[in-house]
């Protein structure tokens, strides 16, 4: 089992790894020639050769990506184009950040998301089901933005209950921080409790239709009873594993969220370099959002193995 | 009221009429619009009238008919985007099954690389890189997308490629574009057929959030989440402009979905509820 988790986490890192070439590619290589579009026109070969030489562009492209992966995994980020900040500063507290909100959400969406979908596969096909999915649907369809402003219209502008912009800094308490961060975690939840429980209902069902669980409702056991005596049980390892794939859902959706709240994330500044083209902002991010992507997904995995013997020996 | 031989439930019928009305409004839009796309007719964010049913937008435009050019807009690039998705995942996805060895391997731990992380993020680094235009963000969206189409169709594939039927078709001589086409795709088709519904809402609503983000529809053009982002400010001082293609977005999305929760109920297996009976 430790043999299948370690190849686990060493295939994560490969993941990763192959990633960090893609985004190398993508935003150092195939823009082209940096030195020529900041120079401009004008510039002689000999300022372009000095120029390209002091960014160090005059090396080979694999020599420049293992420089750029070894800066990365020393937490060097390099600074950013716009304003010269150094990238890791800003973006550290701003990945706590988003953490901090996601998190919140996760710790709102989990009892809500298993506890429906449980609900709803024991009373299948009554009123409780089919009201549960018809609201899951609904959350499932409605873009981020839309429950988001809905809230703020409402709570927050009709009825000042809650702040409508979510603005921490490094030194707001923690009990400010919570109410702060309210809304965007109640929009966040909204979309990713309907997924966790559509899936949660459906694989305690798929269960049902064992032969094993058959055998229950022989024996004359009540369906609540079958339903979390036996069905549950085995219906753990799959639901432990969508929620995992959810908050790593959870860490991108927060990408919209943080900018209808103005919530200073990861999320919010990645956007914000794009609009400006801050080409190293943009790489940090998206290595940052892979890096915590690839991480929840793999610990996935290894709990799905740790809960699952039948996982531990593939046929 | 039935289609296909089933019975249509009172939610999909909803979900059809709201699909029905959608497309009728895109087609139909300039004949509809009570304004012209840009004309003016009021100050910024006035109230609804007689004259403007929604209201006008930040600059004045009537929101009404601001919300029919959108329609047209934001379902057509989504249409596109799904089509070209389909086209490369499916021809992909197939090769990759009928070939298997390396061709299979390769394209397979391709899409499991773009997979690894979110489109959200692979989206927002090649958007920097194209820059922004209708055919870059088509065919941004159209390719990312491609790699979720790619593993069904390779399932499928997969699934198929091993019957009598292709084995048949190969030992007598065709191609490999003629086993694809002729054996393999007519068998996939119907689990495709559900899945492009799911992936047209998906990328509606991936392109709706760019465009809010301000990096999907380029400005002269009318679309929902780029009318969401222009009317924003007016959410602060209690005005719901910003809300009406934000909801227009949600009524598209929420019929698609009921449509498709129907016809994946239809051959979804019989689960514990029926061994109670």
């Amino acid at each position: 089992m430790i043999r299948l988790i370690l190849s686990r986490i060493g295939l994560g890192l490969l993941t990763l790894l192959a990633v960090s070439v893609v985004i190398f590619v993508l935003t150092q290589i195939l823009p082209g020639d940096v030195a020529s579009s900041v120079l401009g026109q004008s510039a002689t070969p000999e300022t372009l050769a000095a120029y390209r030489h002091e960014l160090g562009l005059d090396r080979p492209a694999v020599v420049r990506y293992f420089v750029w992966l070894a800066g990365v995994l020393h937490g060097d980020f390099g600074t950013a184009l716009t304003n010269g900040q150094n990238i890791i500063e800003v973006l550290w507290p701003r990945l706590r950040n988003t953490l901090f909100l996601a998190g919140y959400a996760a710790l709102l969406a989990l009892p809500l998301a298993v506890g429906f979908g449980i609900l709803s596969a024991i009373r299948e096909g009554r009123l409780t089901d089919r009201l549960a999915n018809i609201v899951a649907l609904l959350a499932i369809s409605m873009p981020e933005f839309f429950v988001g402003y809905l809230l703020i219209l409402n709570l927050s502008v009709n009825h000042e209950w809650f702040p409508s912009l979510a603005t921490v800094g490094a030194d707001t308490p923690f009990g400010e921080r919570v109410w702060a961060v309210t809304l965007p975690a109640v929009t966040l939840t909204f979309l990713v409790t309907a997924h966790m429980l559509r899936m949660t209902r459906n694989s305690v069902l798929s269960t049902m239709s064992t032969a094993y669980v058959e055998m229950a409702f022989l024996k004359g056991l009540s369906r609540a009873r079958v339903v979390t005596r036996h069905a549950l049980p085995n219906a753990a390892a799959p639901i432990i594993s969508v929620i995992a794939l959810n908050l790593a859902y959870l860490v991108v959706g927060v990408v919209v969220v943080e900018n209808v709240f103005t919530y200073p994330g990861v999320g919010q500044y990645m956007i914000d370099a794009v609009t400006k083209r801050d080409v190293p902002v943009i790489e940090a991010c998206g290595i940052v959002f892979a890096a915590v992507f690839i991480t929840l997904n793999t610990l996935a995995d290894v709990t799905a193995i740790v809960l699952n013997p039948r996982l531990r020996h593939p046929r | 009221m039935t289609l296909f031989g089933h019975k249509l439930p009172v939610t999909a019928l909803l979900g059809l009429f709201i699909i029905v009305l959608n497309i009728a409004v895109a087609v139909a839009g300039p004949y509809l619009a009570p304004y012209g796309e840009t004309q003016v007719v009021g100050g910024g964010w006035d109230p609804a009238s007689a004259a403007t049913w929604f209201g006008t937008d930040q600059i004045g435009r009537d929101m009404f008919t601001r919300l029919i050019y959108g329609a047209r807009m934001t379902i057509g690039i989504a249409f596109v985007t799904t089509i070209l998705s389909f086209a490369i995942g499916i021809s992909t996805g197939l090769l990759a099954a009928v070939t298997g060895r390396w061709v299979d391997t390769l394209l397979s731990r391709a899409v499991d690389v773009v997979l690894s992380i979110p489109l959200l993020i692979w989206a927002l680094m090649i958007l920097n890189v194209l820059g922004q235009s209708l055919f870059s963000l088509v065919l941004t969206i159209g390719c990312l997308d491609s790699t979720r189409v790619f593993r069904l169709a390779r399932a499928l594939g997969i699934g198929l490629v091993s019957l009598d039927f292709v084995e048949v078709a190969r030992m007598r001589g065709e191609g490999l574009g003629w086993v694809m086409r002729r054996e393999i795709l007519p068998n996939a088709a119907a689990p495709l057929m559900s899945e492009f519904g799911l992936r047209f809402c998906f990328n509606f609503l991936f392109i709706a959030a760019l465009s809010f983000l301000g990096l999907g529809v380029p400005l002269p053009y009318a679309d929902w989440g780029g009318m969401v982002k222009d009317n924003v400010g007016g959410i602060s001082f209690g005005l719901p402009a910003a809300l009406y293609p934000a909801a227009a977005i949600a009524l598209l999305t929420v019929g698609i979905n009921l449509v498709v929760d129907w016809f994946l109920s239809i051959d979804a297996r019989p689960s514990g509820a029926q061994a109670e009976m």
